[in-house]
């Protein structure tokens, strides 16, 4: 019952998130907003339990989430043939940069004792 | 036999097809996945992608037949990314006492990703189109879908770009990161997360909880980031 409370609650965010964002007109995906909105909504102790019932199957299997998409690829497989190296190129170079950016500037950062594992 | 034929056609341009094939396809690549001990070139949303691809093709299925099951799975990204809010906030703490450091690595990083795409796309001569679709694809796909709409890209062509990201991501970056000796299990969760979304973000849960929290993490705040900023720099130019 708690997922289920749950998703109906992450079902409203979102919506509340799409509402806002066409009636402000802000360029935020509705469920952007919709997350802001639960970070607020979490400050209320009684919709933790649901929420975390709802979240955990969900995001503990994200992964099958892009398959649909992924297959879409199939869609695409003229702009491919015509771009597909040049498009795997900046594809794999920039996820390489952006991987070792992220990488070292949080390694410099943060102190080395954040090496241990964190209290939770 | 006309039957078996008559039937196939039946079941195919139902949404039944696309659900069951999608979730079987699924279940059978994670289970070789954990057989194969987790090896990074096993990825199971990578083998998914390429059997169910080689299928449509095979069966001449229209990818909207197949979507018209799939998208019940599909669906679920936008709950999922709301869902985000919850690993957030269990480490609220974390996030607090280390803001400014993760915040400015996830900055630097989502920059470096996307600046580094657009620059490499534009270099090699890609179109305008191909190139917006580019710019938001270390985001997770729905949110890139908006965004690279916001920025004339065409939105299915940065979700597939967003998914081939995070397998980048998840297939690449043990051997990357451990070549420049990042050791800690959150900077590289975190990293995963910043660079290669979900997909990536599924990957560090499999190899550590730390490292699984720090790309959860990182994920919600590329979403973030992005959501405000890309459209902004856009505008730039």
């Amino acid at each position: 019952m708690d997922a289920l409370k749950g998703f109906t609650l992450l079902l409203l965010c979102q919506s509340a998130g799409e509402a806002l964002a066409r009636l402000a007109q802000w360029p935020l995906p509705g469920p952007v907003l919709g997350l802001v909105l639960l970070g607020a909504l979490l400050q209320w102790p009684a919709v933790r339990a649901p929420i975390e019932a709802a979240a955990q199957p969900l995001l503990g299997h994200l992964s099958l989430l892009f398959v649909p998409v992924g297959v879409g690829v199939i869609g695409h497989l003229g702009l491919i043939g015509q771009y597909g190296v040049r498009m795997m190129l900046a594809l794999v170079l920039s996820t390489w940069v952006g991987l070792l950016v992220a990488a070292l500037v949080l390694q410099s950062l943060l102190p080395r004792d954040a090496e241990a594992p964190l209290a939770r | 036999m006309p039957n078996v034929t008559e039937l196939w056609v039946y079941l195919a341009a139902t949404p039944l097809f696309g659900l069951t094939a999608t979730l079987g396809v699924y279940v059978a690549a994670s289970a070789l996945y954990e057989r194969l001990e987790r090896a990074p070139w096993a990825n199971p949303v990578l083998w998914s992608v390429v059997v169910l691809a080689l299928l449509l093709s095979a069966t001449d299925t229209p990818y909207q037949t197949y979507f018209s099951g799939a998208q019940f799975i599909h669906f679920l990204l936008g709950p999922a990314v709301v869902a985000l809010a919850w690993p957030l906030w269990q480490r609220r703490a974390e996030l607090r006492t280390r803001a400014g450091a993760l915040l400015l690595a996830a900055l630097a990083g989502g920059a470096a990703a996307s600046g580094s795409a657009v620059g490499i796309g534009w270099a090699l001569g890609l179109p305008p189109a191909v190139i917006a679709s580019l710019a938001p694809k270390s985001v997770t796909a729905p949110v890139a879908m908006g965004i690279a709409e916001q920025l004339g890209g065409i939105p299915a062509l940065a979700a597939v770009f967003a998914v081939l990201t995070g397998l980048v991501g998840a297939i690449t970056a043990k051997l990357l990161l451990d070549t420049a000796r990042v050791r800690s299990p959150a900077v590289r969760g975190f990293a995963l997360g910043t660079a290669s979304h979900g997909v990536g973000a599924a990957r560090a849960l499999q190899v550590h909880p730390d490292a699984g929290a720090y790309a959860a993490l990182a994920l919600g705040l590329q979403v973030l980031l992005a959501a405000l900023l890309l459209p902004l720099i856009a505008r730039l130019f």
